[in-house]
């Protein structure tokens, strides 16, 4: 979807302000909205793609105005409402009113997290030969996809240079729209800046974006 | 918002959701064990060992894993080198995508609007933010983290450090320097 997320190449937000430290979490809240993240994003009830398109689905002006952990509190808020694992009413009251149904995986207990904080593999065998070579001139498609994708479209419609294959990887824009786990080769794919930018980009600057099989075609 | 997060925490932990010491578990473990210090083990050990310099860049999760660290890093984690004709910056535009093995929690700037909608267009400005300002010709290398595959940068060896041990270099490294919003700090920063 062409939604407030997609933020590549937007003017407007000012500078970047990093100050020299700062602490790893600003209040107690967010390792807790980290935490329950995790927990539940590891119980099959719903994938990272599907948890990437519930926050990209907030109201623009919600999204903008919400700090990234209140971004990850109001998509789990709102996954467990849509699978059916807690009511508004429960929300509201800050309790149960019933016992859980049973999880598509039982959740991690203190002695199994340690296996949660480390990445999860998203290649799989793949099915069918690469269609692009390393050093194949490739366009990125014109696509403006309702549903989730990972194609941004500061990078459509360009033209660029296939950098590195990196194997089968899980399509996120199947998992989402159709609900299915469909493998694509993924390739990294560089521009140049002024393909992306116009004639007046800086000249030494360089993009790549990691690209599914299918937002590619032949230049 | 605390309240908010007590909420849904007391109800998914009485329905049998979740197990709050599982939550403790995380929240502790990106308090004091998984952070940029581990990404700076691995920069060290690259800028020291020219074979696992190469290991790493070939396969950057492989290569971390022979060296037996404590904290396991996830497939498909890429090592970028700068050199002296190339500064590489990574960033996520349509979300935060981050390499938490090896640098731990993002930075709420690399999570900010204005780290990721300029830094594809404006690398140039972004570092100036930083108070990091590059030749005029240097190639400017910048990786949007579109997929599940994650970057870190390899920044430069400072001049001056022949014969430093691993830690010592290690104390060179910085959390900006691995993202590539900065450099390694000079030699002169860092006693004998």
């Amino acid at each position: 979807m062409n939604g407030i997320h997609d933020l590549g190449g937007m003017d407007g937000f000012g500078k970047v302000k990093a100050p020299p430290s700062e602490p790893p979490f600003h209040n107690a809240w967010e390792g807790r909205a980290l935490a329950l993240n995790r927990i539940m994003g590891a119980t099959g009830e719903w994938n990272i793609d599907v948890g990437r398109y519930w926050i990209e689905t907030l109201p623009p002006a919600v999204y903008l105005t919400s700090s990234y952990y209140r971004k990850w509190m109001l998509r789990l808020e709102r996954l467990c409402l849509a699978r059916g694992l807690v009511t508004e009413d429960e929300l509201a009251s800050g309790h149960a009113s019933g016992a859980g149904r049973p999880l598509k995986k039982k959740s991690a207990t203190a002695a199994e997290v340690d296996g949660l904080l480390v990445r999860r593999s998203y290649s799989r065998p793949a099915t069918a030969a690469a269609r692009f070579q390393v050093g194949a001139r490739v366009r990125t498609k014109n696509i403006h996809p309702v549903s989730h994708t990972r194609l941004p479209r500061f990078a459509r419609g360009h033209t660029g240079t296939i950098e590195r294959i990196q194997g089968c990887h899980v399509f996120p824009d199947a998992t989402v729209a159709e609900g299915v786990e469909r493998p694509e080769w993924l390739y990294t794919v560089t521009f140049e800046g002024a393909e992306l930018w116009g004639p007046d980009a800086d000249p030494t600057v360089r993009v790549s974006i990691e690209a599914f099989e299918p937002y590619l075609e032949a230049a | 918002m605390q309240l908010r997060v007590r909420a849904l925490e007391t109800v998914l932990t009485e329905k049998g959701y979740v197990d709050p010491e599982a939550l403790d578990r995380i929240v502790e473990a990106y308090e004091t064990r998984i952070g940029p210090h581990i990404g700076a083990r691995v920069v060290a050990r690259a800028w020291a060992d020219p074979a696992f310099k190469q290991a790493l860049l070939a396969d950057a999760s492989r290569a971390i894993e022979m060296l037996g660290l404590e904290q396991k890093v996830g497939d498909h984690l890429i090592a970028v080198e700068n050199t002296s004709s190339t500064h590489n910056m990574i960033v996520c535009t349509l979300c935060s995508c981050y390499p938490w093995d090896v640098l731990g929690l993002p930075p709420a700037w690399y999570k900010s609007t204005p780290y990721r909608a300029r830094t594809v267009k404006e690398p140039r400005a972004v570092l100036a933010d930083f108070g990091v300002t590059l030749p005029a010709d240097k190639t400017i290398r910048v990786w949007d983290s579109t997929a599940e595959t994650r970057f870190i940068v390899l920044p430069m060896r400072p001049e001056g450090t022949e014969g430093w041990s691993e830690e010592r270099l290690a104390s060179l490294v910085t959390r900006d320097s691995m993202i590539g919003t900065g450099l390694a700090k000079p030699a002169s920063e860092v006693g004998a």
